[in-house]
């Protein structure tokens, strides 16, 4: 299981408007980088990352070989309500990827 | 100033002026001598089409925010962001980055939605060469704006063995 590290906050008004920072560890192979023999070395990246609010998605994002190595996505989103903030990454290989934090809204 | 003091401020002018000719001519050599695959600005192009259709593309609204000098390519600070509402009514549906010389144009997608608050993304990329890179925001009405940025990078990602 890859490690996720998610940095948002644990409490928040109603309306804020608050940051999400996700980063995942992933070397992110391109697919462009020739092996010891010259033949490229097989693309193994993460394609899609996924956060839902309480099971609603909120954000999307559809990597590419050009991402870096350890993925790191900043984004924002409204606190409208306490719950659940789950994250979910898919790539090649079968790859997945899965993490949740609370937040609690007054 | 004395007739010597000239001639020595010439040959130096004209020193610089070789030394800065040379160092042109290597800054060109190098990077076709390397480059394996690379996307092309056409290719680019043609990637935005696909996502844009054949709806005009304005430019504005969108910043890109990356720095202008980057020494090493593989992993650089990107942050996109667009002026917007972000209401119900009006928002930015999605952002998406291209980059004209890396192997591949497309860098980022991201959907975004009237819970997101602001449009603003960020990440870190890979670039494999000096070159621009382009936002492209697609707004609730189907407009499409966009914004781009020039950068240096000294060490290029993607080219180097394993």
């Amino acid at each position: 299981m890859a490690r996720a590290l998610i940095n948002a906050p644990a409490q928040a008004k109603r309306g804020e408007i608050i940051e999400i920072k996700t980063l995942i560890s992933h070397n992110m192979e391109t697919g462009f980088r020739p092996d010891n023999t010259g033949k490229p070395v097989p693309r193994d990246i993460i394609t899609d990352f996924i956060c839902k609010y309480n099971g609603q998605e909120i954000f999307r994002a559809e990597l590419f070989p050009a991402i870096a190595a350890n993925p790191f996505l900043t984004f924002f989103t409204v606190a409208t309500e306490s719950g659940t903030l789950s994250f979910e990454w898919t790539g090649d290989n079968g790859f997945t990827a899965t993490e949740s934090v609370n937040i609690t809204v007054e | 100033m004395t007739r010597d003091d000239d001639m020595l401020q010439a040959t130096r002018r004209r020193f610089l002026l070789e030394t800065a000719a040379l160092a042109g001519a290597v800054g060109i050599a190098v990077p076709l001598g390397v480059k394996p695959a690379s996307a092309t600005p056409a290719s680019m192009r043609a990637a935005i089409r696909k996502v844009v259709g054949e709806a005009p593309l304005n430019k504005g609204k969108v910043k890109i925010d990356v720095p202008p000098l980057i020494e090493n390519g593989n992993a650089v600070p990107l942050t996109v962001s667009c002026e917007s509402p972000m209401t119900a009514d009006d928002h930015v549906k999605a952002i998406h980055v291209f980059a004209e010389k890396n192997p591949q144009p497309n860098v980022v997608s991201v959907q975004l939605g009237p819970r997101s608050g602001r449009a603003t993304v960020s990440t870190r990329i890979r670039l494999a060469d000096s070159q621009k890179v382009i936002a492209i925001a697609q707004m609730r009405d189907g407009s499409f704006w966009s914004g781009e940025a020039e950068v240096v990078v000294t060490l290029a990602a993607c080219l180097e063995g394993v």
